[in-house]
């Protein structure tokens, strides 16, 4: 029993980063409807800048906290505007093989100035751990869990409340209606382009503080399909909550495949299990909005 | 587009694959050239046609499923791999090559179909994501199934034979493999022009209008699915006979990613943009290869940067070619013979 305790609370833990990321990916979808396949990289792009700057120019962390977060920004708008604004209007198809294209080019810069052997970050956080219900859990994934429900507080609200915010709903509904309103449809998806970077980036930075990083760490980004696709692609309480369950099923699934059947490494695919069925059963998951087609 | 001089009196004859003299002209001498190629060209340059030879079948096969039948499929390189598998079991079971080739052909049918089966619900964005989950799950048992995959560690595939006659050479291989392509590339062509084509080209155009003229999305677009991963399989087959060596991390999702790219730099629904698409992507690497080893004089630490700046420029590829050619490299091509055709009277 202690042994599936153990493993729900390591799938929250890995949840919660899934939800990060998926959030950042929801955030994209919902304005500009891009399905954004460097998701993955782009919380590698911020773990490897955090990295750079607080070991290898020795900047303390706070600073090179908000560095990095500066340099997501960045890094969002020049995505949107070099990649991403010449393909308004094309098929699907383009827009996902520009996305790839675009984590293909991440993934080999990083690899160009890093290498790809692991790298270990400094940690910040205190690494006595921490005891829930008899099991010692680090503080690092306290603070992942933490970080995680804050930032989906915040955008949450802001979609709810703030003009800008109710602006993006609007670019997301309709993009013809939202430009006679006067909202300038570009900058809305510059901006959603920055928060999805800012919140990757804080996404890569703790996993680094994890379990170090290393240049595989774009494979995230697939894995956060079945979290996004489970919560329905345009919900941010759908991308939280999916992240976690799937986090959750992975691990469970993983120990039960082992115990029972004796088979390793059922983690990788068993989210992907999951999608396949989800997608039969209800393709626009728990929380997204039924899409209705006329002719 | 015609060539000015060109008319027709019946359907039948403006559907012709090859319409003037001219265009039968010069595929028979690139015909002649490629079967005389093999006894002119050095061992390396023989063995980097059967590579872009393999790429062809795989990519005028996804071709015809996403660029026809208009289903984005992240899954095409599990498939081949499915019909590198079945095609090295049933030969590892002592089974002659063509019956293993279209055995492993028939297996990756299936898969593709068991797999194309969402895609009557699902579109865009949504058929994508299931394909992905199909390439991850299939990669998976390629990896886990060892009695049947070797697992990690691979399998060996014998070098086929036709009645005693073995293709254990480059050459060799490289005679099969083109009579192969021609089959492929020549089937395809005729599928576009057939009623299921159409039919194809109807579902990528609206969908919906093409249920209300009567034509059966779940049956068409499983037999796009099922055509495609026939062929896909057929290119995984040969890959395995050529190779003599399969392992699960050929058929990752970066050869999935790799004929997709092939198809978008070539261009979408048409068969001679698959066959530049596969040229162009197959002969990047190459050429970034030989590049690197004449710059290696000069600044020798760039070897250890080959991987990573490969996988950048093959990104880069892809979104300029997204960007500024979205069309392909057919489009060029188009252009230039058109410019040509009036030559000297251009305007």
């Amino acid at each position: 029993m202690e042994y599936y305790l153990q493993l729900i609370i390591n799938g929250l833990v890995v949840g919660s980063i899934y939800s990060l990321v998926a959030l950042g990916f929801v955030i994209i979808y919902k304005a500009t409807k891009v399905v954004n396949f460097a998701q993955g990289e782009m919380v590698m792009a911020g773990a490897y800048i955090c990295f750079a700057l607080t070991v290898q120019y020795q900047i303390p962390f706070a600073l090179a906290f908000v560095m990095t977060l500066a340099f997501s920004v960045l890094l969002g708008l020049l995505i949107e505007r070099m990649v991403l604004r010449p393909l308004i209007g094309e098929p699907i198809i383009s827009v996902v093989m520009v996305t790839i294209g675009l984590s293909s080019i991440l993934k080999s810069l990083v690899q160009v100035f890093w290498g790809t052997q692991i790298r270990v970050f400094p940690s910040i956080l205190p690494q006595e751990p921490f005891i829930l219900m008899g099991l010692p859990i680090a503080p690092v994934y306290i603070a992942a869990f933490g970080l995680c429900i804050l930032l989906f507080a915040i955008f949450s609200l802001f979609f709810k409340y703030s003009s800008v915010g109710i602006a993006m709903r609007a670019t997301a509904f309709d993009q013809q209606a939202a430009q006679s309103m006067g909202i300038g449809i570009k900058n809305i998806f510059a901006l959603s382009w920055c928060i999805a970077a800012v919140v990757s980036s804080i996404g890569g930075i703790i996993l680094g503080n994890i379990n170090g990083i290393n240049s595989q760490l774009g494979h995230l980004g697939l894995k956060v399909f079945p979290a996004v696709i489970l919560g329905g692609l345009d919900s941010l309480l759908g991308a939280a909550l999916g992240g976690l369950i799937i986090g959750v099923l992975e691990n469970v699934c993983e120990g039960l495949a082992r115990e029972l059947l004796n088979l390793g490494g059922f983690k990788e695919v068993a989210s992907f299990v999951v999608l396949v069925i989800i997608l039969m059963v209800k393709p626009h998951g728990l929380f997204g909005t039924e899409e209705i087609e006329r002719v | 587009m015609l060539k000015c001089g060109l008319f027709f009196t019946s359907y039948n004859k403006e559907d012709q694959l090859f319409p003037s003299m001219f265009q039968k002209t010069c595929l028979g001498m690139f015909l002649v050239a490629m079967l005389i190629a093999p006894q002119v060209l050095d061992f390396y340059y023989i063995s980097v046609m059967n590579l872009i030879m393999i790429a062809v079948i795989g990519a005028v096969s996804l071709n015809l499923l996403t660029g026809v039948c208009g289903q984005m499929s992240l899954g095409h390189g599990a498939f081949v791999g499915v019909g590198a598998y079945g095609c090295a079991v049933l030969a590892a079971k002592g089974l002659p090559f063509v019956v293993c080739l279209l055995g492993g052909g028939a297996l990756a049918a299936m898969a593709g179909m068991f797999f194309g089966i969402p895609s009557l619900r699902l579109k865009g964005i949504y058929l994508a994501i299931s394909t992905l989950a199909a390439q991850m799950i299939l990669e998976y048992v390629f990896l886990h199934w060892s009695a049947f995959t070797g697992g990690a560690n691979g399998m060996p595939v014998d070098p086929p034979s036709i009645m005693g006659f073995s293709f254990d050479s480059d050459e060799r291989m490289f005679y099969l493999i083109f009579a192969v392509t021609i089959v492929c590339v020549l089937g395809v062509s005729n599928i576009i022009r057939s009623r299921s084509g159409r039919a194809f080209v109807a579902i990528r155009d609206f969908y919906q209008s093409a249920e209300n003229v009567g034509v059966n999305l779940f049956q068409f677009k499983l037999q796009a699915f099922a055509t495609s991963s026939f062929m896909a399989g057929i290119a995984g087959g040969l890959w395995a006979y050529y190779t003599m060596y399969i392992t699960p991390e050929q058929f990752s999702i970066s050869l999935s990613i790799s004929y997709l790219a092939m198809i978008i730099v070539g261009g979408m629904g048409s068969v001679t943009g698959a066959i530049f698409g596969a040229v162009f992507i197959t002969l990047l690497p190459e050429v970034l290869n030989t590049a690197t080893s004449l710059v290696g004089s000069f600044a020798p630490d760039i070897s250890a940067l080959m991987a990573p700046l490969k996988e950048g420029i093959f990104g880069l590829t892809l979104v300029l070619f997204l960007i500024f050619e979205p069309e392909g490299l057919v489009r060029k091509w188009k252009m230039i013979k058109a410019y040509w055709k009036m030559y000297p009277f251009a305007y």
